[in-house]
């Protein structure tokens, strides 16, 4: 585990506030969830969930013909589909089209793919603005950090802390009122949106037979960022694809139901190519980027390219009982939660964070909840088979390997064993009051043995072992 | 740009040549259950207004201009060009402006009326959905940039829900740029959880059946 990483993680277990925020926010989302899958309103939540998989299977396996095919029916409704192999071709495709059509100001609606390449950055640093429009993705980008959650990016500022980013930014008097708050935000985004070049959403999904996107969303941001500019560019994964309009009867449902226990959200957008000529309203322009960035090489792998059937719903962050402590901050990519600690591995190599796979109790609650029943576990033990391998032939894990030899010969021989237990029990009395032991006894304080308890608490030694009593009681 | 390195990158990985064969995916999942009009009404209304919209059953085209009539108290409204708002009367009615086809107008007007009120091309029982097509009746921004959105829904486009939407229109992007599914008002939760009405699109949705 790399010093940042556990520094976060500490850093978030001691801000008592915090922790209230997370437990709170994900604990109303699980409940949420609970009564929207329910037998009772949803009773085919599962086959749902099965079909779903099914669905993602066959598109992903099948995945160049159906990104040819969308191109295709994005072609013949007027749009244009630009492949991007990583974050600076996203980059420069919206810099040299805003260039082309002289614009200055861009409203963007929610997406994590642009969170992903860092969109907003990469387009301030050649002086356009990108507003964020969101109400969460809003605050979270006048506060410059990240978001923490892939559904909920603001769900660990408390209100008071909006007051304040408000008053600092935008110059409004201090307002702690969350419905006043929301309206002082609506009020300058509105102008924003009127006076915006262009508008640059994210895709829920692709829908190939129709060369469309599909956008689900709640406060109508999307929309407006997709309606009033002159040019919308959609920006998407590759994976986000499905085969056909008439399979969002199964999407539709799993998202809002996972995502915020929402049959349907309150806005669904299905966007096929610029303004028809006919119609009253909407884009002259249309534009789906199609993003790489790694994701042909999960793609490659066999038995981890379920990653890829992610529909981003957030499900498992608010399951994972590691996530509910440590945060979306503490993770080192964008993608937090157990779907963040598989997907950034594959992305960025597993030497990026090589604690990542291994911070997980392998609970299986995200498995349970997944909507498209990706095997979150079974991936996280692949890759930290993955980081194994690569400390070994790092040569970094030769004390460990050492441990384990010694472990392995005591566990064969049984009368070793006891002793050792014994041995254990007896150097292992320094309990808290609470009956923990929390750091190695004084007599074999040694740093590894320091560094696994400091991690973990252990209950302290019975009187007597099993074995023991097994013997007395037989 | 990169088309053929991402679709080359894409082929390799799957072990999948160009112009290779699919085979077929699994079959569709569509469940259109049966229900008659009057259950169909009584469901949808009922959904609408747990999530706090309003809902009107129209007698007959008078009543459900008498309800927008009320509704509106005089107000500036934008009226979109769907063919049942003249056939009520609601386009005749006084501050509602209408049959607006040039965008940039629209847009204005839009920007500070009071409501928009639309037609609806479907609306779906079991979740309280109004479905819009754009179309030269239908324009984008009545239903979203007013505080309050009006829809007239005539009680043969009730559907069951989004299943039988589907069935019947498997390729909604043959029709339209835009079909865009409206589930009660807009809202948001992104601070503290607390549920804010109105965040961007309309806060206030009545829906009228007719």
């Amino acid at each position: 585990m790399s010093a940042v990483f556990e520094e976060k993680i500490h850093q978030t277990l001691a801000d008592p506030k915090l922790q209230l925020a997370i437990f709170a926010a994900t604990g109303r989302l699980m409940e949420k969830r609970r009564k929207a899958v329910n037998a009772e309103v949803c009773p085919d939540f599962q086959e749902l969930r099965t079909q779903a998989h099914e669905v993602k299977r066959h598109t992903i396996d099948h995945l160049d013909y159906y990104l040819d095919l969308f191109e295709r029916n994005v072609i013949a409704h007027g749009g244009k589909v630009v492949f991007c192999k990583s974050a600076t071709e996203v980059a420069d495709f919206v810099l040299g089209l805003a260039k082309e059509r002289q614009a200055h100001l861009i409203v963007k609606s929610k997406s994590m793919t642009t969170e992903e390449v860092d969109l907003n950055e990469r387009l301030e640093h050649h002086q356009l603005q990108s507003v964020e429009t969101d109400l969460g993705e809003y605050l979270i980008q006048l506060a410059h950090e990240r978001p923490y959650h892939i559904v909920a990016p603001a769900l660990h500022k408390t209100k008071e802390q909006v007051a304040d980013l408000l008053t600092e930014r935008l110059g409004v008097p201090r307002e702690t009122i969350i419905e006043k708050q929301t309206m002082i935000a609506r009020a300058v985004l509105r102008e924003k949106f009127l006076a915006a070049d262009i508008g640059i959403s994210g895709a829920n999904f692709l829908v190939a037979d129709s060369g469309a996107i599909v956008l689900v969303e709640n406060e109508g941001n999307a929309r407006l960022t997709t309606s009033a500019p002159k040019v919308h560019i959609a920006i998407a994964g590759i994976e986000k694809m499905i085969p056909r309009a008439q399979d969002l009867a199964v999407f539709l449902k799993v998202l809002g139901r996972s995502a915020t226990g929402q049959p349907l959200t309150v806005y669904t957008s299905f966007l096929s190519g610029p303004r028809r000529a006919d119609e009253i309203d909407g884009p002259d322009e249309f534009y789906v980027v199609l993003l790489d960035n790694g994701r042909t090489k999960v793609l490659a792998d066999r038995d981890k390219r379920e990653s890829l059937y992610c529909i981003r719903c957030g499900a498992c962050l608010n399951h994972c009982p590691v996530y509910r402590k440590i945060g979306g901050h503490s993770f080192p990519w964008v993608y937090s939660g157990p779907i963040g600690a598989i997907l950034t591995p594959q992305f960025l190599g597993v030497n990026h964070e090589p604690g990542l796979p291994f911070a997980s109790s392998l609970c299986g609650a995200c498995a349970e909840v997944c909507p498209v029943k990706i095997d979150i576990p079974k991936i996280l033990l692949e890759l930290r088979s993955e980081v194994k391998k690569a400390e070994e032939r790092e040569g970094t894990s030769r004390l460990e390997r050492l441990a384990f030899r010694v472990w392995a010969w005591v566990m064969r021989h049984p009368r070793l064993y006891e002793m050792a237990g014994m041995a254990a029990a007896y150097l292992a009395p320094s309990t808290d009051g609470g009956g923990w032991v929390r750091r190695a006894p004084s007599g074999i304080r040694v740093a590894p043995l320091d560094a696994w308890l400091s991690q973990r608490d252990l209950p302290s030694a019975p009187a007597k072992s099993f074995r023991q009593l097994w013997r007395e009681r037989r | 740009m990169s088309r053929e390195h991402v679709l080359h990158k894409v082929r390799t990985a799957l072990g999948r040549s160009a112009g290779q064969p699919v085979e077929d995916p699994p079959p569709v999942r569509l469940n259109v259950p049966q229900a008659s009009v009057e259950a169909r009404i009584a469901v949808f209304c009922e959904r609408v207004e747990a999530l706090a919209g309003k809902t009107h059953r129209a007698s007959s085209l008078d009543d459900a201009r008498a309800y927008v009539e009320s509704a509106l108290a005089g107000r500036k409204s934008v009226a979109s060009n769907a063919p049942v708002l003249r056939e009520c009367g609601i386009t005749a009615l006084a501050g509602v402006e209408s049959g607006i086809t040039d965008a940039l107008e629209l847009r204005t007007l839009c920007a500070s009326a009071a409501c928009g009120i639309t037609g609806a091309d479907y609306a779906l029982a079991d979740t309280g959905t109004v479905v819009i097509l754009a179309s030269p009746q239908e324009a984008r921004l009545i239903s979203l940039l007013p505080p309050v959105h009006i829809a007239i829904v005539e009680r043969e486009r009730l559907l069951t829900g989004l299943d039988e939407l589907l069935a019947i229109l498997p390729h909604p992007a043959e029709q339209t740029s835009s079909m865009v599914l409206i589930t009660g008002p807009s809202r948001t939760a992104d601070i503290e959880q607390i549920l804010v009405r109105g965040v961007h699109g309309p806060g206030e949705i009545h829906v009228v059946v007719v």
